[in-house]
């Protein structure tokens, strides 16, 4: 697997790599808590230095595995995001990416195929022109940041649910999972269920014009009932598999359900 | 300050009367543990998109990052909530609340805020809370479960959009959810510096008695 890089938005570069040296080689994992403070407060409070233990990460990432279960089990298929009139839209809709617009991916739309791959009856590749004849709905929904700041965006495409049927993928199989054209070869599991929620899309066009660069040309995945990083951009793949392959983010830490 | 101060005499001479029950005094440290996760990790979170012109310092935030923010706050959201919870019943069930926090009369608070600023508010009988801790207590009960709710619909704002439609929307929680952090952090202030000036109510708060 390629090296990942070290770019995180709101963390102060230089402090983030030198803890994280002072750490290698022995816990190359830890890099999301690797940054911590000493916190001097805590440490007398209960007695033990909870930041700079190891035994902290392995309990927080159990946590989070035990809150991905709570969200999936409380998971409702039929609850609908809610939707928006569109005054209501955020004007402009923000660019978000960890790197800059000027370095986001510039994808060919003549060159650019859709790759289908795992666990479904018909693997061809799908042109653009292809993906642009299927039946398209707009839905006008509120983007929600794992930082917290939130947007309401015009979306239009195919629910991936009326995709997933049409290449006969096997809808019992555990996860979608997305590869997209991002230099770090950006990548994220969507659990089937999600997948097929019927807001789910495979968005082609932003505000009724073709998907912008900026916004995940030629296809983004648009899931209203995730955090806006499990929402894949530039995607040039989908993977049907029962396999939990990890991602881009959820590799750092983010948890993985990460569900709305 | 004289009426703050207790001689050993008397406190020796106070029976050994229980103040605080058992239960009353775990569930107040769990509680104090995962509030201040709760806090800290929240301003990890609040300085990845903040809501004002300012971050809080680096010094005072748990996780290194966001992503180790978010794992402090989901994990010790548990903690805060089941122990929230069990507080909330057994403080119903057993009578204390009412037996403790009521009457809140606004005559009371006032003679009683008078008094604390006049430094003539007694703390002789620890067992009776007086108006100004009786509005406080009751006060942060609320702002608790509060911070919860608002917490909860921003967590789930798909699959608890009625909590979010309670609050208003999703940014509207996200402030109020803000804005009881800072009451919550007000309070945490006064408490500390009162427990400070009446030591014998930390030691209650401890040993019981």
């Amino acid at each position: 697997m390629a090296k990942r890089s070290f770019l995180i938005p709101g963390v102060d570069k230089r402090l983030l790599i030198k803890d994280a040296i002072k750490t290698m080689p022995d816990f190359p994992r830890r890099r999301f808590i690797a940054g911590g403070p000493s916190l001097g407060a805590l440490t007398l409070l209960t007695g033990c230095d909870v930041v700079d233990s190891s035994s902290a990460d392995t309990l927080l990432a159990q946590v989070s595995k035990f809150n991905d279960a709570v969200q999936a089990f409380i998971f409702n298929p039929d609850a609908l995001a809610p939707t928006f009139p569109e005054s209501a839209i955020t004007k402009p809709f923000p660019f978000n990416a960890y790197y800059d617009l000027d370095d986001a991916p510039d994808v060919d739309g003549k060159d650019w195929k859709l790759e289908v791959r795992g666990l479904v009856d018909n693997k061809k590749s799908w042109t653009l022109d292809e993906l642009y004849k299927l039946p398209q709905v707009t839905q006008i929904t509120r983007h929600i940041c794992v930082e917290g700041w939130s947007a309401i965006g015009s979306w239009t495409g195919t629910p991936l649910r009326d995709f997933l049927k049409l290449i006969g993928a096997d809808t019992r199989a555990k996860y979608v999972w997305f590869q997209c054209a991002d230099k770090d070869g950006y990548n994220s599991p969507l659990d089937m269920r999600s997948a097929l929620h019927p807001q789910t899309q495979m968005t082609f066009k932003y505000a009724n014009d073709i998907l912008p660069r900026a916004y995940g040309f030629p296809m983004k995945i648009r899931v209203p009932t995730k955090l806006g990083f499990k929402n894949p951009k530039y995607v040039v793949s989908m993977e049907v598999t029962n396999d939990y392959k990890g991602g881009y983010w959820e590799d750092q830490g983010y948890n993985s359900f990460s569900g709305s | 300050m004289a009426s703050l101060t207790v001689t050993d005499e008397q406190v020796r001479a106070t029976p050994a009367k229980l103040i605080q029950p058992a239960w009353v005094r775990v569930m107040h440290w769990i509680n104090a543990l995962a509030m201040i996760l709760m806090i800290l990790s929240g301003w990890q979170i609040y300085n990845a998109s903040p809501l004002f012109g300012f971050s809080f310092p680096r010094e005072y935030t748990l996780g290194g990052w966001l992503g180790g923010g978010l794992l402090w706050h989901f994990a010790a959201m548990w903690l805060l909530m089941i122990n929230g919870l069990a507080y909330l019943v057994t403080g119903f069930a057993t009578g204390r609340f009412r037996r403790k926090l009521l009457p809140i009369t606004p005559s009371g608070v006032l003679h009683d805020v008078r008094a604390a600023l006049t430094f003539k508010l007694g703390h002789d009988d620890l067992t009776v809370y007086n108006y100004v801790q009786r509005l406080l207590y009751a006060g942060i009960i609320v702002i608790g479960v509060l911070i919860v709710l608002t917490g909860l619909g921003m967590w789930k704002p798909v699959q608890l959009y009625y909590l979010v439609a309670l609050f208003g929307d999703y940014p509207t929680a996200r402030y109020i959810h803000f804005f009881c952090m800072a009451a919550i952090c007000a309070f945490l202030v006064i408490h500390v510096l009162l427990a400070l000036l009446v030591p014998k109510s930390l030691r209650a708060m401890i040993i019981g008695r």
